[in-house]
């Protein structure tokens, strides 16, 4: 398995990205070990930390610097590993990048713990944290946009080489996720730099609140598929090889991408549905344009379970679900991430009803909403990055992913999957009931608040006992990835860890699909659309700016 | 590029699905008026008191007998902080903000609005029960956020 290895520069680097990641998880999930008790007044904050402080660290640790370290440890490895080692020029601008982001990320962080930023992870305006809070944010962009150009530039010698090829899946959906990235950090970009910098330092005296909020937007949603793409990889192209399998259809697992790119970023309205600012015919259309993203969805799940029943049938299942049991289910890295699949089904149709426009006012920022994010990059997402790591970091380090460390590992994937279950039911069941997420415990003297502390499933203390299993679960996978990092046993000829890369059958796809320009010059269309016409009436009727204010 | 038969029955189901759907929630909003809660005035956040209607916070009965409960969200709390609106009829709730984002939530109704500094926003609605209804911000307004709420009275005429 020589040849499927990648370099040693390479391996440091994307085991870097993922020391990173698990750092910022493990103090990510004790941040939401104590939210959980917060909130039903188990536990009460020393006078130097507050409520606010723990959910900033807790939303932008994992939902921010958790997913982002992880995703390009597993680009700048998979990248490396099926369009060859990187240059020394590619691997600087890399570690260059990667710098950047960190640095960006310490300058939050201690913002964060100094208590000058308790803005949480939406930094909504007029809210107003320390100027250096948005320097850091602005240097994380930068630093994931040099390693995006890295990768980029790599991708585009390799095309050079193979002039009139495809691209192999992985690269190709790994370009795909950094456009997206690229594009949608342009709304964030702009905010902070334009509006939030000047304002923060007192260059300016006022700021437009609603066009903040609505450039947020323009990056908030598209974020969600820069986590999601990352993990429909994984489902693509490593979990068929995992299986035995191959890639269902190389044309349609492109188009999907394409696809993704198109309809996940002029859709930022949906999460402003209720807000004065925005005419109703405005929301109206990029809640149609959001629903788009059910056909590529509808392809993704046609095409994984395709690859799961074509497997199994090829290994002896017969009957219309027999081949279910022949499936590899003592292979963990193939097990959890079906479970993560399991959870993007509800997670997915949660999704169409937060979006479903005027249905929105029922859940809007209560802890439906909570109960939802957690089923989505809390699980899906998340466990399947748990999958990759369970191979990714012995393949890096050369070390053994041993039948103890296997154990272990279904351990953690099964009290993940039953602490989340029991959190996100609850948080679901509370939001319907009416109970707001961002809230520290509080009780409001009135009867229909004290319902949400004596339900069975509703009730903050099934939440607790939820949020208290997952956080065992995050300490045991803490264990393995040091263990498989140092302290797991030397990998040899004969038990060399592989990266699973699926073959797939390029030759009836067609070259169209990896026109980049055409994509975007269609995505810069839709966004144009969808976006001219509010956006310039945002700054046309512009009220008076609003002040600065730290009310925390 | 090649698609599976089943794959066309699939993705055929969806976009019908889809089509449904989104049919459902257009001539609910545009036909029935059923479309969330929104606003097209602006207002200085700054002189909040000094614009009508929010001069006079509280509860007015409009000339056509509909009532309009003006309200001022501020850090922690609103204004007037006592509501009191009859049963069965019309009530539109016009709110901003005097400083930060907040909300105005209605518990165990659709009455859920953001209030954003700088915008007024509006939404109509009946109650149909008498009684205290529990109104929170749920939307994160600093340290005090977790005790900003209200109640509304809701009495029989
Ligand atoms: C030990 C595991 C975890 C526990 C116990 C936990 C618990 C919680 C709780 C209780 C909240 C809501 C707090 C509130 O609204 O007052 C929350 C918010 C959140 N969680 Fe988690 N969580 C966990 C893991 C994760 C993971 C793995 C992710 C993403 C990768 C994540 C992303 C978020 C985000 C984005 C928020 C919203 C923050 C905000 O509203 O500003 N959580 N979590
Ligand atoms: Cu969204
Ligand atoms: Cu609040």
């Amino acid at each position: 398995m020589k040849d499927a290895m990648i370099s040693v520069k390479d391996r440091k680097l994307a085991l870097t990205n993922i020391g990173v990641a698990y750092a910022a998880f493990l103090i990510g999930t004790l941040c939401g070990l104590l939210q959980v008790f917060i909130r039903n007044d188990a536990l009460t904050l020393p006078g130097w930390l507050d409520y606010y402080q723990v959910l900033t660290a807790h939303g932008l640790l994992l939902a921010i610097v958790f997913t982002t370290f992880f995703i390009f440890a597993f680009f700048h490895s998979g990248i490396s590993r099926t369009l060859g080692d990187f240059s020394p020029k590619v691997r600087g601008w890399n570690w260059a990048g990667f710098w950047v982001t960190l640095i960006g990320t310490m300058l939050v962080v201690v913002m964060i713990v100094a208590g000058q930023a308790s803005v949480l992870y939406t930094f909504y305006a007029p809210l107003q944290a320390h100027g250096l809070f948005y320097v850091g944010l602005a240097l994380f962009v930068i630093g994931t946009w040099i390693q995006g150009f890295a990768l980029i530039a790599h991708y585009l010698k390799w095309k050079k080489q193979h002039k009139g090829e495809l691209s192999p899946l992985f690269a190709f959906m790994t370009i795909a996720t950094i456009i997206l990235w690229v594009i949608a950090c342009l709304g964030v970009v702009a905010t902070v730099l334009f509006q939030f910098i000047p304002w923060a330092f007192g260059w300016t005296n006022g700021i437009n609140v609603e066009l903040s909020r609505s450039l947020f937007w323009y990056f908030g949603h598209p974020l969600v598929y820069f986590w999601l793409l990352p993990a429909y990889m994984a489902w693509y192209v490593v979990v068929p090889k995992i299986i035995g399998g191959r890639v269902f259809s190389d044309s349609l697992a492109r188009l999907s991408f394409v696809l993704f790119i198109l309809f996940s970023i002029p859709v930022g309205f949906h999460h402003q549905l209720t807000e004065p600012g925005i005419a109703s015919f405005w929301k109206f259309l990029q809640t149609v344009l959001t629903f788009m993203v059910i056909i590529p969805s509808l392809m993704t799940a046609f095409s994984m379970f395709a690859t799961f029943e074509m497997r199994g049938r090829e290994l002896g299942g017969r009957g219309l679900f027999g081949w279910v049991s022949k499936l590899p289910w003592k292979d963990v890295r193939f097990t959890s991430i079906f479970i993560a699949m399991l959870f993007f089904i509800p997670g997915g149709a949660g999704g169409i009803i937060n979006a479903s426009f005027q249905m929105n006012e029922v859940i809007h920022n209560t802890l439906w909403v909570v109960g939802h994010f957690h089923i989505t990059v809390g699980t899906p997402v998340a466990m399947t990055f748990f999958g990759l790591t369970f191979w990714l970091v012995p393949y890096l380090s050369g070390r053994r992913f041993t039948k103890s460390l296997q154990r272990m590992a279904f351990l953690q994937i099964a009290t993940w999957s039953v602490g989340m279950l029991l959190m996100s039911t609850a948080q679901h069941l509370l939001g319907l009931l009416g109970a707001p997420r961002r809230t520290a415990y509080t009780g409001y003297q009135h009867d229909s608040a004290l319902a949400w502390f004596d339900g069975v499933l509703s009730n903050h203390v099934t939440m607790a006992v939820g949020g208290s299993i997952l956080f065992l679960s995050a300490i045991l996978l803490i264990y393995i990835v040091v263990q498989l990092w140092w302290l797991a046993p030397k990998s040899d000829e004969n038990s060399y860890v592989t990266f699973p890369i699926a073959t797939s059958d390029t030759s009836a796809t067609p070259a169209f699909l990896e026109n980049w320009k055409l994509w975007i010059g269609i995505a810069i269309v839709l966004i144009a659309v969808a976006y001219t016409i509010p956006l310039s009436d945002m700054i046309q009727h512009a009220p008076p700016g609003s002040g600065r204010f730290q009310t925390w | 590029m090649h698609l599976h038969k089943y794959e066309k029955i699939w993705l055929g189901f969806g976009v019908f699905a889809l089509i449904v759907f989104l049919s459902v929630v257009g001539v609910s909003a545009f036909h029935q008026g059923h479309t969330p809660s929104g606003g097209h005035m602006t207002i200085d956040p700054e002189n909040v008191r000094g614009t009508a209607p929010f001069d006079e916070p509280g509860v007015h009965q409009r000339e056509d007998g509909s009532y309009e409960v003006v309200i001022i969200a501020k850090a922690f709390g609103y204004e007037p902080s006592e509501i009191q609106v009859p049963v069965g009829e019309e009530v539109t709730f016009t709110v901003t903000s005097e400083d930060v984002v907040h909300s105005f939530s209605i518990v165990e109704t659709n009455v859920n609005m953001m209030v954003v500094p700088g915008q007024v926003n509006h939404k109509t609605h009946t109650f149909s029960e008498e009684g205290s209804y529990l109104i929170v911000c749920n939307e994160y307004c600093g340290s005090g956020h977790h005790f900003m709420s209200t109640e509304i009275e809701v009495i029989g005429q």
